[in-house]
């Protein structure tokens, strides 16, 4: 089957989603961004693999946390970063995406990184530039809809493998409202390519996609039951945002079923991370305790963010010359 | 071409640097021959400041044509580059691309005082200016490019060189 993410040799040409990619790509990405943790510590934080790229953070929607990492990550290729902001570009004059698209190109743009509300725009974009003949120029999906949060689901594998080395003998669990989580998909599509024998899913009915069980994993409705001998906690962010009706009671009753405290954590193994992607709502899906207790690995998350982005970015922009 | 053995080769090259170094010499080797250079050197010599090691492959000329090579090691410097006396070591001398990359990695850690270049065999074939001040072997005739010469190691870690045809 063609795989729109892959180029003829089987290489990443874009990063749209986690969900048809090869084990060996996913773990290609993982191992590149190993030697990237390393340049942080250095004195000049730079390397100049992307020297002379132009790289656009399209941001159709809000994001603080991933624009940013992704921007430090191709400053320290040495890349030229433009951050669009949506709220003063052209968009909020009418401009179509693929109109945004084509008038970047004509600027030269080597890369797109992009963040759209609609699932699948980062695709679209990819189809446009396959279609009109400039296939060197590269997408990353930096978040489409509910759809794929691809280097989320890559640098929480990257946490999972630093802290537990081998994937092959976890259990892992995913809790909260997988239901509006672009990030879960990408999580469980990631999780059982690289071979976890138990993926959980743990949240309430209305919380949780129908019928997720297909995507290979074993649901809870009862947090307690679940999180009983996980090697890992993935919480996600309870995403009031997305919400239409009424899915919830309230915060508070929400935390009280479903949140993660430091009493339900020891149901864990007593070695698991817990994990989330930010942004926190404390005192709604994690406990302040927990949040900053022992056992976290969020903030790790971030610092690994950065390698993994430049590990994807470098990935691609590498490509350029070999698929002339 | 006559036998080459690398740990005759290995005892020139320390007996080339040995009168040059002193004990806060610092040595650092381009994977992955080169790192086990630097570490065979370390303890030969004397040496005090542990040895550190670097992977081109950030900094390499050909990314734009070739892309990012597989597998990328880690690069370790293990002491402070500023003001250091630095030997960067490598097995081959070829097109001097390499070193100029590990030059160019070396100063984003800081400013040495001064760099050197030890190599075990020069192939000949360069396509920069560069010049290894410690080189155990300079191979009469450049090697044809079809050929490479690969430093091995075993693990006693004693030195063995091939020659390959591509």
């Amino acid at each position: 089957m063609h795989n729109p993410q892959l180029n003829k040799h089987g290489e990443l040409q874009h990063l749209l989603t986690i969900d048809g990619l090869p084990r060996d790509v996913i773990t290609a990405i993982l191992d590149t961004a190993a030697p990237f943790t390393e340049v942080a510590e250095r004195e000049v934080k730079k390397l100049p693999l992307l020297r002379g790229k132009s790289i656009f953070n399209l941001f159709f929607e809000n994001s603080t946390r991933t624009r940013t990492t992704f921007e430090i990550a191709a400053k320290r290729l040495s890349a030229d970063v433009v951050n669009l902001n949506v709220s003063t570009s052209s968009t909020a004059k009418g401009e179509s995406l693929l109109d945004t698209v084509d008038n970047l190109c004509a600027m030269q743009a080597d890369m797109f990184v992009v963040r759209h509300a609609a699932s699948g725009a980062p695709f679209l974009i990819a189809q446009h530039l396959l279609a009109t003949g400039r296939d060197h120029i590269h997408v990353v999906n930096a978040g489409d809809g509910r759809h794929a949060h691809p280097t989320q689901g890559l640098l929480d594998m990257y946490t999972i493998r630093h802290y537990k080395k081998d994937f092959t003998n976890l259990t892992v669990a995913i809790v909260g409202d997988v239901l509006h989580s672009r990030v879960a998909r990408s999580q469980i599509s990631a999780l059982t390519t690289l071979g976890v024998p138990e993926v959980r899913v743990i949240g309430p009915k209305t919380l949780l996609p129908t019928e997720v069980e297909r995507m290979g994993v074993r649901v809870f409705h009862d947090i307690r039951e679940g999180l009983k001998g996980v090697d890992v906690v993935m919480m996600l962010r309870l995403q009031n945002e997305r919400m239409n009706g009424a899915l919830l009671p309230t915060p508070q009753e929400y935390y009280k079923v479903w949140g993660l405290t430091a009493e339900k954590l020891a149901l864990a193994k007593p070695d698991a991370i817990v994990m989330h992607p930010g942004p926190m709502n404390r005192g709604v899906e994690i406990d302040s305790s927990v949040a900053d207790g022992a056992q976290a690995v969020i903030l790790p998350q971030v610092t690994f963010g950065i390698a993994v982005r430049m590990a994807v970015m470098s990935m691609l922009a590498g490509q350029q010359g070999s698929n002339k | 071409m006559q036998k080459l053995d690398a740990e005759a080769l290995f005892q020139t090259l320390v007996e080339q640097m040995r009168p040059h170094v002193t004990p806060d010499t610092a040595l650092v080797g381009i994977h992955t021959g080169g790192v086990w250079l630097a570490e065979r050197l370390h303890r030969a010599l004397g040496l005090t400041l542990p040895p550190g090691s670097i992977d081109v492959s950030f900094y390499r000329d050909d990314f734009g044509s070739k892309g990012l090579h597989p597998q990328p090691k880690r690069t370790a410097i293990p002491f402070d580059v500023e003001d250091a006396h630095v030997v960067i070591v490598d097995d081959v001398l070829y097109t001097g691309r390499t070193t100029r990359a590990a030059i160019n990695e070396l100063f984003d850690f800081g400013r040495p005082a001064h760099v050197d270049l030890a190599v075990l065999i020069d192939r000949g074939g360069r396509e920069l200016p560069i010049a290894a001040r410690y080189c155990a072997l300079t191979l009469p005739q450049p090697l044809p490019a079809s050929q490479s010469l690969q430093l091995e190691t075993d693990a006693t870690g004693a030195l063995t060189l091939r020659l390959i045809d591509a």
